[in-house]
């Protein structure tokens, strides 16, 4: 099941994705911005039709395994059969292995494995099992921060709006920002992931969050950096905030900044 | 302005574009990105002769994924120039003249196509599949062992590009979002 849901992940851009960027594509007013997004739609349906990667980065495979309480798994490491999945889909589905054996002596391994995984344990009988495709043109513009509490509301909308301007034109916008507020330094990180893979048509449950997004992914098509930094409207397709409760003396914010190929495949044994 | 250019890129039409540009490129260009890059520049170093003829050579920032049956080339999207930009003023130096990729660069790059004459393309980020379709030949020409990032000598048919950065120095990162948030505070 991993290896179709990489090759998928990578051929096929998720309805939620598609659907915004044709709509940005409607709202787009400025020329040079109209030709850059239609060339990103074209190039879309391109992958779908020639079963294709929609783009050469291919990512790091992110796995989110949600394993219900009440499941027994045999026959061997999870972990091996992860990146079993993940070696044979980057194989056979003619994608980039773009993964080295160590940050520093950059040795590739020539599999694409190890997968990133995060495991949850849910209540259920099922596994829920999440491929996330991540490129890192738009992973090294991403940022952390440790605020003070006193920084309040406005010192995260900065953080957010500071984190897109330092991006600009790399991260091969329109992106898709993740924003992840609370838990501790690593578990800011892990939310802000999670909120690339919502579906960005969706809204946080609490209106003061859904208010925020709101406000940030308009204000950060208000900076003009537009499709590919050449300017235009369409800095952003989405903006998805998650928010868990966090210590008193801190407000962890992460800014995961993902591109237009936002990709994410999900299905449920 | 929208203009169709052969290879090689030699200094006269590098200087006749314009930040802004639309070109249609047609001819050889060359793929590298950060290890082939560091690979060169130690070669250079050591006065040792660079996989091809650098001069009026276009460098296309690049890691494609593997072609499947009966394909040219993978998806070929363009990789962030700024990870060459190490790199790049050194290339400029031996004749190099264009850079294909996406992305920022640094003051040092850009003060280094002004002096050599070089210019700076925009290739739209993510779009692989479409671009791949410009690409009609494909050859491994030096360092195998580095997988996609393995140099590779490609024949592209009006491959679509922006300029972002020309030989005088003017950005359309700046110009660009600049003219928009004009025409909109208006």
């Amino acid at each position: 099941m991993i290896e179709k849901l990489c090759i998928e992940a990578n051929q096929q851009l998720p309805k939620d994705v598609r659907q915004a960027l044709r709509c940005c594509r409607r709202q787009e007013d400025w020329e040079i911005a109209q030709g850059v997004l239609d060339q990103i739609i074209e190039n879309s349906e391109i992958a779908r039709q020639e079963q294709v990667p929609i783009c050469q980065d291919t990512g790091m495979a992110c796995v989110f395994l949600e394993i219900g309480q009440d499941v027994h798994i045999t026959g061997g490491a999870l972990s091996e059969a992860v990146d079993e999945g993940v070696r044979r889909g980057y194989e056979r589905g003619y994608l980039r292995k773009s993964v080295v054996k160590d940050p520093l002596r950059r040795e590739n391994t020539g599999d694409n494995t190890p997968a990133m995984l995060y495991t949850e344990i849910v209540p259920g009988t099922h596994i829920t099992v999440s491929v996330v495709p991540k490129g890192f043109g738009s992973e090294n513009m991403s940022a952390i921060r440790m605020f003070k509490p006193s920084h309040g509301l406005s010192g995260i909308k900065d953080f957010i709006l500071e984190t897109v301007e330092a991006a600009g034109p790399n991260p091969c916008p329109p992106m898709v920002v993740g924003v992840g507020i609370g838990g501790t330094f690593d578990k800011a990180a892990l939310l802000a992931k999670k909120a690339l893979i919502r579906p960005i048509d969706s809204s946080h449950p609490d209106p003061f969050y859904r208010d925020l997004e709101t406000e940030m992914l308009e204000k950060i098509n208000e900076l003009g950096i537009g499709p590919q930094g050449f300017g235009g409207r369409t800095t952003a397709i989405g903006l998805n905030i998650e928010t868990m409760p966090t210590h008193i003396a801190g407000m962890p914010c992460a800014v995961n900044i993902s591109c237009h190929v936002t990709r994410h495949q999900t299905e449920v044994i | 302005m929208e203009k169709h250019i052969r290879l090689p890129l030699t200094e006269e039409t590098a200087r006749s574009l314009h930040a802004g540009d639309t070109v249609y490129l047609t001819g050889t260009i060359y793929t590298s990105r950060d290890a082939g890059h560091k690979r060169m520049c130690e070669a250079l170093e050591k006065g040792q002769p660079l996989p091809f003829d650098p001069a009026d050579s276009v460098i296309y920032y690049v890691g494609p994924t593997p072609a499947k049956p009966g394909q040219v080339i993978g998806s070929a999207g363009p990789t962030t120039s700024g990870r060459m930009d190490a790199y790049a003023p050194a290339m400029l130096s031996v004749g190099a003249r264009g850079m294909i990729g996406k992305g920022a660069r640094l003051p040092q790059v850009i003060e280094a196509m002004k002096k050599y004459s070089g210019v700076y393309f925009g290739a739209t980020g993510g779009a692989g599949a479409l671009l791949a379709r410009c690409i009609k030949k494909s050859e491994l020409i030096a360092y195998e062992d580095l997988g996609a990032e393995a140099l590779r000598k490609l024949y592209v048919e009006d491959m679509p590009l922006v300029v972002i950065i020309d030989s005088e120095g003017r950005n359309l990162y700046e110009e660009g979002r600049a003219a928009y948030l004009k025409h909109h505070k208006k």
